[in-house]
């Protein structure tokens, strides 16, 4: 087998890599987090979101992503305007 | 009381569920029980010669399913070990030649006459997996320290668990403690972590499992070696007995560090 050590190479470290790219796509195979369930959490965040601004619902991306040994759920929302009134307790 | 049928299987093809049922059954033979070997490869049958007993087939397992042989005119009876028989896949056949109804009934039949039936089950998670784990009571899943052969064992594990096979045990095939020891490889704390299963073995890669499959012997009937050891520890676990998984990796270690000590400066030796 080609040893890298014979040529004076050294990589180390490519596990954790192996490792994280393992879990994130583990998460999306296990269904935790299929793209229906990704598309229903999507669907009721502006549901919530839309009580409190006007947001551009064609924009809304809801994501799972890797950020370095941790899966972020990472929503961009575009807001076109906050409601009035939005930020008082009674209506 | 009937035999255990015992499914080998892994998803993703090439990482070593041949080998590995050749040796489990040469091992558990080796110990005295009766053991069946049925290759489920339909098509694409590789336990015969990796068992070394490609000459002497007449009769596969579609035969006897279709009635053209009997159970016992197909069995292969391997003269190397006392009680060791391979049932072979037919070679000119397609994988919807069998039915997972049909091999049911087969492992069953075979199961009234050995103490242990392994079917080597074909990669894959469709007709051929189906049939190879229809009459299992149990499964073993063959992974080795790669992120496609891990992420196929998970996926097999969840079609195990689907089909009532609770709790398959996993054998981790091909470990490199050189590349584990400078971080460039999955060990085997965080496979079983990620795949949260009962681990039954690790198998380092070895020269010695291509030699042995060159000539057809399963590399457990050799009396030393580190692969031998780790197919004999393998097997006495599945007996239930308590060998710790670590004595091998330890022993291991030992022994790579007293090679390097000796080849310093020499081109290290691998594996």
């Amino acid at each position: 087998m080609f040893d890298l050590r014979r040529w004076g190479a050294r990589t180390g470290g490519s596990k954790d890599a192996a490792k994280d790219r393992l879990r994130l796509v583990l998460m999306y195979d296990r269904k935790a987090l299929s793209p229906e369930l990704l598309n229903r959490i999507k669907d009721e965040m502006v549901g919530v979101i839309s009580k409190y601004m006007e947001i551009d619902e064609e924009g809304v991306q809801v994501d799972l992503d890797q950020n370095q040994d941790q899966a972020m759920l990472v929503a961009n929302v575009p807001v076109r305007q906050v409601r009035r009134g939005a930020g008082g307790v009674s209506r | 009381m009937p035999g255990r049928v015992v499914v080998i299987t892994s998803g993703k093809g090439g990482v070593g569920k041949t080998t590995t049922t050749a040796n489990l059954g040469a091992g558990l033979a080796l110990e005295g029980y009766r053991v069946c070997l049925i290759d489920a490869d339909i098509g694409l049958r590789n336990l015969d010669v990796v068992m070394g007993l490609e000459n002497r087939i007449v009769y596969d397992l579609v035969d006897v399913v279709e009635g053209r042989a009997r159970l016992r005119q197909a069995l292969i009876h391997d003269k190397r070990v006392e009680n060791l028989y391979l049932l072979p896949a037919a070679q000119t056949r397609e994988k919807d030649a069998l039915n997972p109804e049909q091999m049911k009934e087969l492992t069953a039949a075979l199961a009234e006459e050995f103490d242990f039936v392994l079917v080597d089950s074909p990669a894959g998670i469709e007709h051929g997996f189906r049939n190879a784990v229809a009459g299992a009571d149990e499964a073993l899943v063959v992974t080795t320290p790669e992120v496609a052969a891990v992420r196929d064992a998970d996926r097999i594990i969840g079609m195990l668990e689907a089909r009532d096979l609770r709790n398959p045990r996993l054998i981790i095939n091909r470990i490199r403690t050189d590349m584990v020891r400078r971080g460039d490889m999955m060990d085997i704390d965080d496979i079983i972590e990620i795949l949260a299963i009962e681990l039954l073995g690790v198998i380092p890669d070895d020269e010695a499992v291509i030699v042995a499959t060159n000539r057809g012997e399963p590399v457990v009937l050799q009396s030393r070696g580190r692969c031998a050891e780790a197919y004999r520890n393998l097997v006495d676990r599945f007996l239930g007995k308590d060998v710790p998984i670590v004595a091998l990796d330890g022993h291991s270690k030992l022994l790579e560090r007293l090679r390097s000590w000796m080849a310093l400066g020499r081109r290290p030796v691998s594996g």
